[in-house]
């Protein structure tokens, strides 16, 4: 018989609010939540009055209006007399298109690295751990800087290229045939088609036909090749024998991509000059070119630390074993070392590429019209709303940022070692 | 049992034969260059295409530092000695830019003749830090750390020295209060603790320090802010933004692992959003909106305000930094502080912070060295950073009107300096302090 003796009965009182840990926590936490309060009240309290002074209000009724300024690189139609809401999506979309570009450049460059680096070649290494430390302790604006002088600075006119009709010879030739970096642009061929089936129009953007069926057979493609796959594995857990299918995947993921191009009429345009200008291809503005190579070289150095970290994390044994099991080296790769070093390599990965997207940011040193360009640049000085611009931008930017590591918090809970 | 012998039978050797030398394949620098440039045909080409690409560089650049110029007063001076030194059409390096320019890159438009002072503060920050990064120093050299910022601030910003000494004696007034009232229960006096500071800056520290300064009139000449500039002001903004903004992140990453609801939003959202959105809308924030949320007729230094900023940004990544390192610590040593009846504040600063400080020394110092190179982007509020705003000062004089390689290279190589010994520093930590028994 166990004697428990009720705790004395006692009526509430006011110093367990302090004392009693049962109740301090809320009493702290009240306290915080009105020194919050009363601080978040001064802050728009003093801003209220700051406007107010100024003779100002916060209203965001200025996207609406006309931008008047016209944006070298826009990935959907703009004028000068669209709003100021337009800009805003134009540089978001800028924003966007550059860090995505700039990630799978990063990525390419920093595999590599990372790879080439942990080479037993003794030149190599070295020269990869150069690139390495160089581009990780010098600050992004410099590279930035010095790209944009590099092609500012030592890249031909366009005339440059122009064949000199008597001699037959050109001052400058196209690289590989195909790529004219001048120093205003960088001229490099575009894809065309010689029948358009034409294009939807949305309020956002018209949205071409063509591209929209091309990726409708590859995502097709694809999903037939990993039906394919699946029957091949049924089979095999069956039989015992796989049945070859490269060709077929060869013939299902080629097939009627070629197919659909060759209707199309695809066929790639070179540029060449015409006039004083590239005509034929894309003219890529250099504040883009230098943006994206100063990103991506940057922003590569830290993911081939990254993915060398990865593939050193990996001990000894688990090769090991997955020999000592009878897998080829092969299969050692794809099953026992990639999975794990993978989960080793993506978070920090994830957080680079949101690195990158905002580094790009930086567009301000080169005069690329990002989304700080637009509406954190222009539109903030034309409208002289600089409260309500830069709180959206950070918003957006906000947003970006959260949906980044959203992914890779759901990527991270799907690969994390279950443990206790 | 054999009776056989090796004395016995004519064809077993019994001398050692002398050692042969390795074959020549096998030794010396043929050895280690098949193993190391040539062991495959992969490693081969990748040999091939490194030793390419190294004399393509040296090919193309070794001209240009060969034919470097010290003593010119203008690019087109520059210029003019490399066409005669070298023949037409030769490229060279024009360093005479460096030779005459270096101390607006390290100092800025601070007044040459007290270049002593931030030269003085530079050095006495390693005296500061010694004892903080390494092992082995006096323990009383923790106390010239504690005293070393405002030091440094005065020493910088100059004037009279009185109002730092005010700052001190705030917080010594406080500490002496939390230790009057400490027996009658620690939040009491921590919040009496903060409560005598705050009103001894408010009311007592400006007259105080106007009486002082009557009586003893200690003061040495006052520089403004607008006179930083360069390195000066990177290494100002970053050592001043970590070193403000560890208590910050400190307390954040305290917030975060709370078990307290309100406090654990408030921190991950400050956190989050700090880190969610590019430093360079923090700067705008600075130079243009810090003004709306303070109360009307408020002006202050941009430096300041920046540095506010930076403080801010650098404090929710040290939070994160922090975090790792309490997370890091085992479960055990939490559920030993609370076996042994220490409450919270104890227990943190008894048995956890010091561990999981010293595990986060490594992330803080690659926080500082990206705070470190994040301080040029003050450029685009308009202050003078070494790389972008000394450079195009440097260019806007007619002398050196398109010079670009020469002062990207001085300011690219100090950078890498710095930044490369704090990383190297920090591994050498890592390895230090590697525990675990992997």
């Amino acid at each position: 018989m166990a004697m428990v003796s009720e705790p004395p009965k006692q009526g509430f009182r006011l110093s367990q609010l302090i004392y009693d840990t049962r109740y301090r926590s809320l009493t702290i936490q009240v306290i915080v939540f009105m020194l919050f309060m009363a601080g978040a009240g001064w802050l728009v309290d003093n801003t209220v009055r700051n406007l107010q002074a100024l003779g100002k209000d916060f209203n965001f009724g200025f996207l609406w209006n006309r931008a008047g300024y016209d944006i070298a690189q826009t990935l959907v139609p703009y004028t000068n007399d669209s709003t100021h809401a337009r800009a805003l999506l134009v540089g978001l979309l800028n924003t966007l298109w550059i860090s995505f570009l700039g990630c799978i450049a990063a990525t390419v460059i920093g595999v590599f690295v990372g790879v080439l680096r942990l080479s037993r070649n003794w030149l190599v290494s070295r020269l990869m751990t150069i690139y390495v430390e160089v581009f990780r302790n010098v600050p992004l604006l410099l590279w930035i800087l010095v790209f944009l002088a590099l092609f500012t600075e030592t890249m031909p006119a366009p005339n440059a290229y122009r064949v000199n009709a008597e001699t037959g010879e050109a001052q400058e030739s196209l690289f590989l045939g195909l790529i004219a970096p001048t120093n205003r642009y960088t001229a490099i061929p575009s894809a065309e088609f010689s029948r358009s089936l034409g294009a939807i129009d949305t309020a956002l953007a018209p949205i071409s036909l063509n591209a929209l069926l091309i990726l409708a057979v590859i995502v097709g493609s694809v999903f037939a090749n990993r039906w394919l796959l699946n029957r091949a594995r049924l089979i095999q857990e069956k039989t015992g024998a796989r049945p070859v299918t490269w060709w077929q995947s060869l013939l299902v993921l080629l097939g009627p991509l070629a197919a659909v191009l060759v209707a199309l009429g695809f066929h790639i345009g070179i540029p060449e000059l015409r006039g004083f200008n590239f005509a034929g291809g894309v003219n890529v503005t250099n504040a883009f070119v230098v943006l994206w190579l100063a990103l991506s070289l940057y922003t590569g150095a830290f993911i081939a630390e990254i993915v060398r970290a990865g593939v050193l994390a990996i001990s000894k044994g688990q090769t090991e074993a997955a020999f000592a099991l009878g897998l080829r080296p092969r299969r050692t790769m794809s099953l026992v070392i990639l999975p794990q070093a993978l989960r080793v390599i993506i978070p920090p990965l994830i957080s680079q590429f949101l690195n990158l997207t905002k580094n790009s940011s930086l567009a301000i040193a080169v005069g690329y019209m990002d989304l700080r360009g637009t509406l954190g640049g222009i539109t903030l000085n034309q409208t002289g709303r600089e409260l309500e611009a830069i709180l959206l931008m950070m918003l957006i930017y906000l947003a970006i940022s959260l949906i980044i590591s959203g992914g890779m918090n759901i990527y991270n809970s799907r690969v994390k070692l279950k443990e206790r | 049992m054999s009776d056989t012998h090796a004395q016995t039978v004519a064809y077993v050797r019994d001398t050692m034969l002398p050692e042969q030398p390795a074959p020549a394949t096998e030794a010396g620098a043929i050895k280690w260059l098949r193993e190391n440039l040539f062991s495959g045909p992969l490693n081969t080409f990748l040999t091939i295409a490194g030793v390419l690409v190294v004399y393509a560089m040296v090919s193309h650049y070794f001209a240009w530092f060969a034919h470097s110029v010290w003593n010119a007063n203008s690019l087109a001076e520059c210029r003019t000695i490399i066409t005669e030194r070298w023949g037409e059409g030769a490229t060279g390096a024009c360093w005479s830019v460096i030779r005459e320019r270096w101390h607006q890159y390290l100092f800025g438009f601070y007044p040459p003749e007290l270049y002593w002072r931030p030269i003085l503060v530079f050095v006495l920050l390693f005296v500061a830090l010694a004892p903080v990064l390494f092992q082995g120093f006096a323990r009383q050299l923790l106390l010239f750390s504690v005293f070393y910022p405002f030091l440094a601030i005065w020493l910088l910003w100059g004037g009279s020295i009185w109002p730092e000494v005010m700052i001190i004696l705030g917080a010594v007034a406080g500490y002496v209060a939390f230790r009057v009232i400490e027996p009658r229960g620690d939040t009491l006096a921590i919040i009496c603790g903060i409560l005598v500071t705050i009103l001894f800056w408010a009311w007592l520290s400006g007259p105080l320090s106007g009486m002082i300064q009557s009586v003893l009139p200690f003061r040495i000449t006052p520089v403004s802010s607008e006179k930083f500039g360069g390195f000066l002001l990177a290494v100002t903004l970053g050592v001043g933004g970590i070193v403000m903004s560890l208590p910050l992140g400190i307390m954040l990453a305290l917030g975060r692992q709370s078990d307290m609801f309100l406090i654990k939003t408030l921190s991950v959202c400050f956190i989050e959003f700090i880190r969610g959105v590019p430093l360079i809308t923090l700067l705008f924030v600075a130079s243009l909106l810090l003004n709306y949320f303070l109360p009307p007729g408020t002006n202050f230094d941009i430096i300041l305000r920046v540095m506010i900023l930076v403080t801010l940004f650098a404090a929710a990544y040290i939070a994160e930094v922090i975090r790792g390192g309490l997370a890091a610590l085992p479960r055990g040593q939490y559920e030993a502080a609370d076996a042994l009846g220490l409450d919270y504040w104890k227990a943190q600063r008894l048995i956890i912070l010091p561990q999981a400080l010293k595990i986060s020394i490594p992330g803080i110092v690659s926080t500082f060295i990206g705070m470190f190179k994040d301080t040029t982007l003050v450029v685009f509020v308009g202050l003078f950073d070494p790389l972008k705003g000394i450079s195009d000062f440097v260019r806007a004089d007619f002398a050196w009107k398109g010079i670009y390689w020469e002062p990207y290279i001085f300011v690219g190589a100090i950078f890498f300096l710095f930044n490369f010994s704090m990383s190297r520093y920090s591994m050498y930590l890592e390895n230090k302090l590697k525990r675990d028994h992997r």
